[in-house]
């Protein structure tokens, strides 16, 4: 049997800001993972990669993160990408600053 | 302090001309990002793990008030408000934009700054002393043989790029301060029995993933010989070198592979045939850059003010004792500004904060700063008179912590938090632990001790070198943090002894607690250091207080 494909997300950063950004199933892409498309399908992921890593001029370097489904959409699996998810732990400054003003 | 010539002037400007062209071109697309990378590294410009990072360089850790002030404007109008000095005597903004980075540049030029070599597989920013020119131990100011070095190997055709970084520092002081040994080559200014001056090099040290500490490649160089004999050195590595893997790349295993003796006489056969190209040119420049480096005209006058607020004021009393240091000059001090306030980010410091310590540089300070490889600020020249005024300014901006040298005196490199290498968290490991033994107030009876964490196998942090070293890891999916002790970044350098498996995120402020507390039961007396007593009594009894568990099912 094949092994079983973790889901991802594809994510980058954005190429003026620098922020960590997700590939959403309707082409945008947010700032935020929730929105990101889950990707179950190892065939799909590599096709939306490709599209992805086509955007030389809106985002840098993009990969597919491994993620799991969640109540409100994707979840990171790994610390790191909850880390990208969230921010700096030392001050409230990336997305965390962003979600104070809202 | 160096001011740029006109030449310097023009370099940069044309310099910075083609990056911001460059980065247009990345901007609508017309660059790919494997085509800018390379380009935005030769410029210091990062990508990390929530934005981009700008390093500039501050060459040996040397600054002006001007340029304080202007690093504390870029941290203000272009970044969120603070910047984080590094291990390596540099600044790091952590926020750029990438369409703002041309004019960071250009702001940088306008006080004779840049982050040129900041990155890449070049000769780095040359780091020495944090006391240079101040220090009651030096030979002599370390600080225009590193100039020397740096305008030598800046933009260097035959360095530009080569199987890996380069670093080289340079000392000229009884204390090594700036971790010679931890360098891929060291430059100390020393003296021979004649009493005339000369180099004693070494090469092959450095800290990452193959701890190593550096080895005399010549005890005495002759003065007007540096240049070509530093110059064979690294061309002979660049030659030899290994290219076939990335992690054998560093002059370290270079010298480990080939073993000293042959890496001497490749370098002997070098300088031979190089050293009559330098006609001498050199050393003229040496002289000339030694004129901008001349001490300034110390003030003599009583130190009344400063003894009477020592006798007086137990605060001020507890920062003196822990944050001055001898001067050459009898009535001055140097003074260590602590950026390691309990629980805030070691090397972080705000644009205010930048400002004051600016200010205070200006007002009494004689315009110096330095930038120490610990992490904190440093005003070289004092007088003693002015140091009650000047604590009490550093108090109002929460800059007046007495911990030089103490337990949360750490340095931390920005690990995950920041950093797109790292595999774990290394800030807030430090800000426990500070707050943790500020809580304990324990902190004054351990007395010195260094520790020191990175966030992944690189060793940003010096972990390998700490009396307590940490480095983060990723362990099946979570953080977990291994220790080592015994480490020294000092004349008697070392690699730390790794203490066994380990720790949790949770469990690691816990540990640091157990091992400090068997030195406290350990020691001979409150004269006898960590490293003290861990020399005299091994790893062992260490082993035992932070695996008690393992020593229950041994019994
Ligand atoms: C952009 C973030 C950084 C990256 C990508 C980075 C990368 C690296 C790498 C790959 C090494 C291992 C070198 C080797 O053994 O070949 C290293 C070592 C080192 N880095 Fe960093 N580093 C970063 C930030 C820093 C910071 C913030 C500091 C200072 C706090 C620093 C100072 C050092 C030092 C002192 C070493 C060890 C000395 C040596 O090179 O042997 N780096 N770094
Ligand atoms: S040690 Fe690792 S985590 Fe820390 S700054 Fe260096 S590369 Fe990043």
């Amino acid at each position: 049997m094949a092994r079983a494909f973790t889901p991802k997300v594809i994510t980058a950063n954005a190429l003026i800001e620098g922020d960590v950004i997700y590939l959403t199933a309707d082409d945008q892409w947010s700032r935020d993972l929730s929105q990101a498309e889950l990707i179950t399908d190892e065939a799909h992921a590599q096709l939306r990669l490709l599209d992805a890593e086509s955007q030389v001029a809106e985002v840098v370097g993009v990969y597919l993160a491994d993620a799991k489904p969640g109540e409100n959409g994707p979840e990171p699996t790994h610390f790191r990408e909850d880390f990208r998810r969230t921010g700096p732990s030392n001050y409230a400054h990336g997305k965390q600053e962003a979600e104070a003003n809202v | 302090m160096y001011k740029y010539n006109d030449f310097d002037t023009a370099f940069l400007a044309e310099r910075n001309a083609q990056f911001r062209a460059q980065v247009a071109r990345r901007i609508d697309g017309s660059l790919t990002e494997d085509e800018f990378k390379p380009l935005r590294l030769m410029n210091g410009l990062y990508l990390q793990l929530h934005a981009y990072m700008l390093r500039v360089a501050v060459p040996y850790g040397s600054l002006n008030s001007a340029q304080m002030t202007q690093l504390a404007l870029l941290a203000e109008k272009w970044d969120k408000g603070y910047g984080h000095f590094t291990t390596r005597q540099n600044i790091q903004f952590n926020w750029p934009k990438l369409s703002d980075v041309p004019d960071m540049l250009d702001a940088l030029a306008e006080v004779g700054m840049h982050a040129i070599q900041t990155s890449g597989n070049t000769i780095r920013n040359v780091t020495s002393d944090h006391f240079a020119g101040a220090a009651a131990d030096e030979i002599e100011d370390p600080r225009p043989v590193a100039e020397l070095i740096r305008q030598w190997s800046t933009d260097h055709p035959e360095f530009q790029f080569m199987g890996r970084k380069f670093k080289i520092a340079v000392g000229a002081a009884a204390k090594d301060r700036a971790v010679l040994k931890a360098h891929d080559l060291a430059v100390r200014i020393v003296q021979n029995v004649a009493g005339e001056t000369g180099y004693q090099i070494l090469i092959g040290g450095g800290l990452g993933r193959t701890p190593m500490v550096g080895q005399v490649i010549n005890d005495f160089l002759p003065r007007a010989d540096l240049l070509p004999y530093i110059e064979s050195v690294v061309s002979v590595w660049n030659q030899i070198g290994r290219r076939d893997n990335k992690y054998k790349a560093r002059i370290k295993i270079t010298v480990h592979e080939h073993g000293i003796e042959d890496i001497r006489a490749r370098v002997d056969a070098r300088f031979a045939l190089i050293r009559p190209t330098f006609t001498g040119a050199d050393q003229e420049l040496l002289a000339e850059i030694k004129t901008h480096f001349a001490a300034p005209i110390f003030r003599s006058a009583p130190t009344t003010t400063y003894d009477a607020a020592y006798d007086a004021d137990p605060v001020f009393r507890a920062w003196a004792d822990t944050n001055l240091a001898e001067h050459r000059v009898g009535d001055h001090a140097i003074v260590t500004i602590s950026i390691k306030k309990h629980g805030a980010t070691p090397g972080d410091a705000s644009a205010d904060q930048m400002r004051t310590m600016a200010d205070l540089a200006a007002q009494y300070g004689y315009d110096e700063l330095r930038i120490s490889h610990e992490q904190n600020v440093i005003l070289p020249h004092v007088h003693k008179s002015d140091l009650p005024a000047l604590h009490a300014r550093l108090k109002q901006h929460d800059l007046a912590t007495a911990n030089i040298g103490l337990i949360s005196d750490i340095i931390a490199c920005p690990g995950m938090d920041y950093c797109a290498l790292a595999t774990a968290r290394a800030i807030p490991v430090a800000e426990q632990i500070a707050t943790r033994f500020d809580d304990l107030k324990l902190e004054h009876d351990i007395g010195h001790l260094q520790i020191k964490i990175s966030g992944c196998i690189n060793a940003c942090g010096h972990h390998h070198v700490a009396h307590i070293g940490i480095l983060g890891l990723d362990r099946a999916g979570v953080e977990n943090y291994q220790i080592t002790l015994g480490g020294d970044a000092t004349w008697t350098a070392n690699i730390g002894e790794r203490a066994g498996p380990g720790f949790a995120y949770d469990e690691i402020v816990p540990a640091v607690e157990r091992i400090v507390a068997a030195y406290l039961d350990l020691r001979n007396s409150a004269e006898e250091t960590f490293l003290e007593t861990y020399r005299r009594v091994g790893l062992s009894p260490f082993k035992a207080a932070l695996y008690p568990e393992a020593q229950k099912k041994v019994a």
